[in-house]
């Protein structure tokens, strides 16, 4: 069963860029990916690039509306995602609460769209 | 902190009290033979559990081995349907339609929600197990902590309405009394060292033996004041006190060990007469504090007539006729009926048992209602049917 782990936080949650905690963080989402892609369960993953470099295309009554920034100002932000495949839900959450958005953010595991038969 | 301690006098108080009261505890062998019944028991499967678990197994498609992985079937059923990734207002509905196999009105009644509403919940929460592909399984130990607040609430819930049926003219369900029993035993078995699941057995224990004595040779209703106490059952209650005692001991009070405790209170009165109830009332307000529930305030009214006088308990039960949803429970009117009664206030105890009569309760207590208006009438009792 695939999983999408959509990885959410405040633009300011978590440790400044310089820091050693980040340094720390940016390991501990090695060590969880590493894990997970030894566990099996790894089908892709990425961080973004932050929200201000997102562009929002919407077509209505056949045209198209592009704006700047990301589809609502919200807080918590998309930040990165992982795609999992796992035998159950408790085994995707698991490895999503190794994620360090987890504990700065949240982390929204939602199952892919199955198309035709399991 | 100053809770904790509050709590912990609370546990080794009410420790100390149970111990005082106990009786020889039962033998060895008498543990052995209700283990070995509760394991067969657990054994046992009845047709319709087995129908909704192979559904239910249906959606964890994918298994490579199409199994249940460790423990007993209906506990990984029940663990399952208590998911915290299912809605928290689903797991209880599920679990009853699920694991117990209580009618959706039947449901619907016990929670005080809407049959749309029950239906509802339940479609959800199949859904999610479906989709998100949940899987039936007992949770290992690190998880289970927070799984374990859900399943002894199910479980309470179905002795309940084992004990208080609704949607039948029984007095008691036994099937769903012997389910409950069945299930808190298998729990204890798999987490012996949890004081909860002790007390809820307990509790259970010492509550079910009086279901011989709940009943008439009519099959009508004898309340708790009137019920003889020589058929009571013996043997469970000893083994629910000493399960209590021993859950308490631990020194983590909480709500199933209070009412095991309250349970006990009344197992260890010979008669009506000689209950505790100043006990049972301080019992009462210390299960507010875990649990701050008007069904559990009106208990403490009730006992609180017992112990100080009808006009101190009514004081509490008018406070919570002030409820639009407690309005609509029978049992609130009934009790402010019998107590008004008691001080005298006949035509005010008529309305008050009307009142519950207008919210449609089961047909044993609407016979019970029936009788307490035509004693309060001046009128003999119905005659009975032969």
């Amino acid at each position: 069963m695939k999983y999408m782990a959509l990885l959410y936080g405040e633009a300011n949650a978590g440790p400044a860029a310089g820091t050693p905690e980040f340094m720390e963080m940016l390991e501990e989402f090695q060590s969880a990916t590493t894990a997970m892609a030894d566990a099996g369960v790894l089908v892709d993953s990425s961080p973004l690039q932050p929200p201000q470099t997102a562009t929002t295309v919407r077509v209505r009554n056949g045209e198209t509306q592009l704006s700047d920034g990301p589809f609502a100002e919200i807080k918590e932000q998309l930040g990165g995602y992982y795609i999992l495949d796992c035998n159950d839900l408790d085994t995707a959450l698991r490895h999503a609460a190794t994620i360090p958005s987890a504990k700065y953010g949240s982390v929204e595991v939602r199952p892919l769209m199955v198309m035709g038969p399991r | 902190m100053a809770e904790d301690c509050a709590q912990e006098a609370c546990a080794a108080a009410l420790a100390q009290w149970l111990h005082d009261g106990v009786p020889a505890n039962p033998g060895g062998w008498l543990v052995a033979v209700a283990r070995r019944r509760a394991i067969d028991h657990l054994r046992r499967e009845a047709a319709r559990v087995r129908k909704e678990r192979e559904a239910v197994q249906h959606w964890a498609a994918g298994e490579p081995d199409g199994t249940v992985v460790a423990g007993d079937d209906q506990l990984a059923l029940l663990f399952a349907c208590c998911h915290p990734a299912l809605d928290p207002a689903a797991r209880v509905p599920l679990t009853l339609r699920i694991v117990c196999g209580l009618t959706i009105p039947s449901i619907a009644r016990l929670l005080l929600l809407t049959e749309p509403t029950v239906a509802q919940r339940i479609v959800r929460a199949k859904r999610k197990i479906r989709d998100a592909c949940i899987r039936l399984r007992v949770p290992d130990p690190d998880e289970r902590q927070a799984r374990l607040v859900s399943v002894l609430r199910v479980i309470y819930l179905t002795f309940t309405e084992g004990h208080s049926p609704h949607g039948t003219d029984a007095v008691v369900r036994h099937d769903l009394c012997d389910e409950s029993l069945r299930l808190a035993r298998g729990l204890h078995r798999l987490l012996p060292e949890e004081p909860e699941v002790s007390g809820l057995l307990a509790l259970i224990l010492l509550s079910a033996a009086r279901s011989a004595a709940r009943v008439d040779e009519n099959g009508a209703m004898v309340l708790l004041p009137d019920q003889d106490r020589s058929r009571w059952d013996r043997a469970r209650p000893a083994e629910g006190r000493s399960l209590a005692e021993e859950a308490l001991a631990r020194g983590r009070a909480g709500p199933y060990q209070l009412q095991a405790a309250i349970a006990a209170c009344h197992a260890d009165a010979s008669t009506s007469a000689a209950t505790d109830w100043p006990q049972i009332a301080a019992l009462y307000r210390e299960l507010l504090r875990f649990d701050p529930s008007p069904v559990i305030e009106a208990n403490r009214a009730v006992a609180v007539a017992y112990a100080e006088g009808p006009s101190a308990g009514l004081r509490i039960l008018e406070a919570l006729t002030a409820s639009p949803d407690l309005y609509r429970w029978p049992q609130l009117h009934i009790a402010r009926g019998s107590l008004l009664a008691q001080d005298g206030r006949c035509e005010d105890a008529v309305a008050a048992y009307r009142e519950a009569l207008l919210l449609e309760p089961a047909l044993p207590i609407r016979r019970h209602i029936a009788d307490e208006i035509a004693a309060l009438r001046g009128l003999s009792a119905p005659p009975e049917e032969t």
